[in-house]
């Protein structure tokens, strides 16, 4: 540290890594394995003055907050305007933030001390300077402070050394110290979405489970495509999967660990197990087990065995079960009352309660959010699909995307974001115009962005946050 | 392998909805082919009908898919040494995994249909493709009348 940094109280921060992806991660095929090191240390300066500069999410969805991102300085410029790119994405793909054009930029060397005028006169709330260094080998040294323009005022300082190969990562962690400085929530950008990779013809659709960085970098496809799979949910701990996989043309729920590859059936079934998700304690999945017409809600003890038989439809289909945060009650989607409801039932399987009552449309894929206050859902009628969120109780239903088909809301773990599925029509009777992709768009319904992924996407599920 | 065999179908019945307005295939009414093995798959296509139609979101069997089972059942005591597949297919107005279970439901309908006319259920297996694999691939109703449907192959 050849400067020092002003005002501020420098602390260890704790070894940053998230449990399973910080050492390791699956690569293609199913069977690839490399070593992802993890940081080793990073060096932590917090701003002590209470009060810096925070605004509250429904105010920023009016106002995005003006951020200047100039060019990081140090030696190792590349990686420099790397990192800063990566970090202007994510920011300005919330819809909290409007990055400023750098064109707009005057004078924008950083440094200890930014001539705050300069940065006021076009109208930055927030500015981001920064610094990267090689340390040598493969280390390298990315130091970052975020300062409140208008108070004129450091409000957070840090600095991670790190290996090279985990540059994408920092730039997400600093973006999410930035989004959680700023909004006073933590951000969503150090996390990972879990999907269903498709290609080929409408009617020979292959699917590969895959996994991505949330911005659609690092993608690795899991499975090769010669089987159908669906579903794909995080473990509470980012260490493997649950999904619904036709290997063998037989449709079970299975787990699959993103250290190793290993796949593990859930229970010995005859019928077919679908939509499964794991319990919030992760010792348990939630799925759904066909039996005769209809399917049943039943929960499985993550070694395969102690099944429980939650919910007896009688014909029913009962399917795409969702845990409440605390565990203590699911979400499900039957059509035991003739059209596709939602109801929620405590976690053992008692007090069954319909929560769904929109006129004349039915719902499904329920997904409880993470903050426990919203379940997001897929509503249609004979000639729309959408997806929207209602309270646990049924009340305050509002609809955040319309169109000819869509499916599958799953929350970014702070709860503010929601990725879907979007399918278009096909334009003949080829197939033709026919492509699914995953959507993004927050919780006021703001924000609708397709999420750039490598072929068709659709079946997510977002990690949960690192720690 | 299954995935050529449903690829075939798929013409079949594309070709045959062409032809007869919105009248669904109904390929036991044609005679029967010429170099066309008995008791093989192809005859069961050309000359018996391997597929019932559902209406939107049910999985009642309808007079004409009963005629079609009523002739599988025939068709399966005069072959006894052929077991088959009942798979249930849906449309593409329907959540994913809603319809698993829904075109399982379908394939059990059938099934049952199929055993209630004699015929045992350890010949019968069944398995559900949800929505992903359509005959046809437009999307409108007249490719969605065709895509709810249980398709029987021999195994």
């Amino acid at each position: 540290m050849t400067r020092p940094m002003t005002g501020i109280d420098q602390q260890i921060l704790p070894a940053l890594t998230v449990p399973g992806f910080g050492r390791r991660r699956m690569l293609a095929g199913g069977a690839g394995l490399i070593t992802l090191p993890m940081i080793p240390h990073g060096a932590w300066a917090q701003a002590t003055r209470p009060g810096a500069a925070e605004i509250t999410v429904d105010r920023a969805r009016n106002e995005p907050i003006a951020i200047a991102l100039p060019a990081f300085s140090g030696d190792s410029a590349g990686l420099a305007r790397d990192i800063v790119g990566v970090i202007s994405n994510n920011l300005a793909r919330s819809g909290l933030f409007r990055v400023i054009d750098p064109a707009a930029y005057v004078n924008a060397s950083g440094g200890d001390a930014p001539n705050f005028a300069n940065w006021k006169a076009i109208s930055a709330q927030a500015l981001v300077t920064g610094k990267v260094d090689g340390q040598g080998g493969d280390k390298v040294r990315v130091e970052f402070r975020l300062w409140d323009v208008l108070q004129g005022a450091q409000i957070q300082g840090t600095a991670y050394t790190a290996t090279l190969t985990n540059w994408r990562r920092i730039a997400h962690i600093m973006s999410d110290v930035i989004y959680e400085r700023m909004l006073g929530e933590k951000g969503y950008f150090d996390t990972r979405i879990v999907y269903i990779a498709m290609s080929g013809p409408k009617d020979r659709r292959v699917k590969r489970l895959a996994i991505m960085d949330q911005d659609a970098e690092n993608n690795r496809f899991l499975t090769d495509g010669s089987f159908l799979v669906y579903s794909p949910r995080f473990h509470p701990t980012q260490d493997k999967i649950t999904f619904m996989s036709y290997s063998n043309n037989r449709p079970r729920v299975y787990t699959f660990d993103l250290a190793t590859g290993r796949q593990q059936i859930m229970g010995q079934f005859e019928d077919i197990t679908l939509s499964p998700r794991f319990a919030p304690d992760g010792n348990s999945v939630v799925m759904a087990q066909t039996r005769g017409g209809g399917s049943d809600i039943i929960s499985v003890g993550a070694n395969g065995s102690g099944v429980r038989r939650l919910t007896d439809g009688g014909g029913a289909i009962d399917v795409s079960p969702c845990y409440a945060p605390d565990g203590t009650q699911i979400v499900f989607n039957s059509d035991r009352g003739g059209d596709q409801q939602l109801y929620v039932m405590d976690a053992g399987g008692g007090g069954i309660k319909r929560i769904s009552f929109g006129a004349s449309r039915q719902y499904a894929t329920p997904m409880w959010s993470p903050r426990g206050d919203l379940i997001a859902f897929t509503s249609f009628n004979s000639a729309t699909f959408s997806i929207g969120v209602m309270r646990p109780d049924g009340s305050g239903e509002r609809i955040l995307s319309e169109s000819f088909y869509c499916e599958g809301p799953t929350f970014a773990p702070n709860g503010r974001m929601i990725a879907f599925t979007r399918e278009t029509a096909s334009q003949d009777a080829r197939g033709r115009g026919y492509s699914s992709k995953l959507v993004t768009i927050d919780i006021a319904g703001f924000n609708e962005r397709v999420v750039n992924t490598p072929t068709d996407g659709g079946d997510a599920s977002w990690s949960p946050l690192g720690q | 392998m299954n995935i050529k065999i449903l690829g075939a179908f798929a013409a079949v019945a594309l070709l045959a909805a062409c032809s007869s307005d919105d009248k669904m295939a109904t390929p036991g009414t044609t005679a029967a082919t010429s170099g066309i093995v008995a008791g093989s798959q192809e005859d069961l296509v050309a000359n018996v009908g391997d597929r019932v139609f559902y209406d939107l979101n049910k999985s009642a069997l309808k007079t004409e898919g009963k005629a079609t089972l009523d002739r599988q059942a025939a068709w399966l005591a005069k072959w006894a040494k052929n077991n088959v597949q009942v798979a249930g297919n849906c449309d593409e107005r329907g959540t994913s995994e809603f319809n698993i279970a829904l075109g399982n439901r379908r394939a059990k309908a059938s099934k049952d249909y199929l055993v209630a006319k004699g015929v045992a259920g350890t010949r019968i297996s069944t398995i559900s493709y949800g929505k992903d694999r359509p005959v046809a691939l437009g999307s409108n109703e007249q490719a969605w009348m065709q895509n709810r449907n249980a398709i029987t192959s021999v195994k």
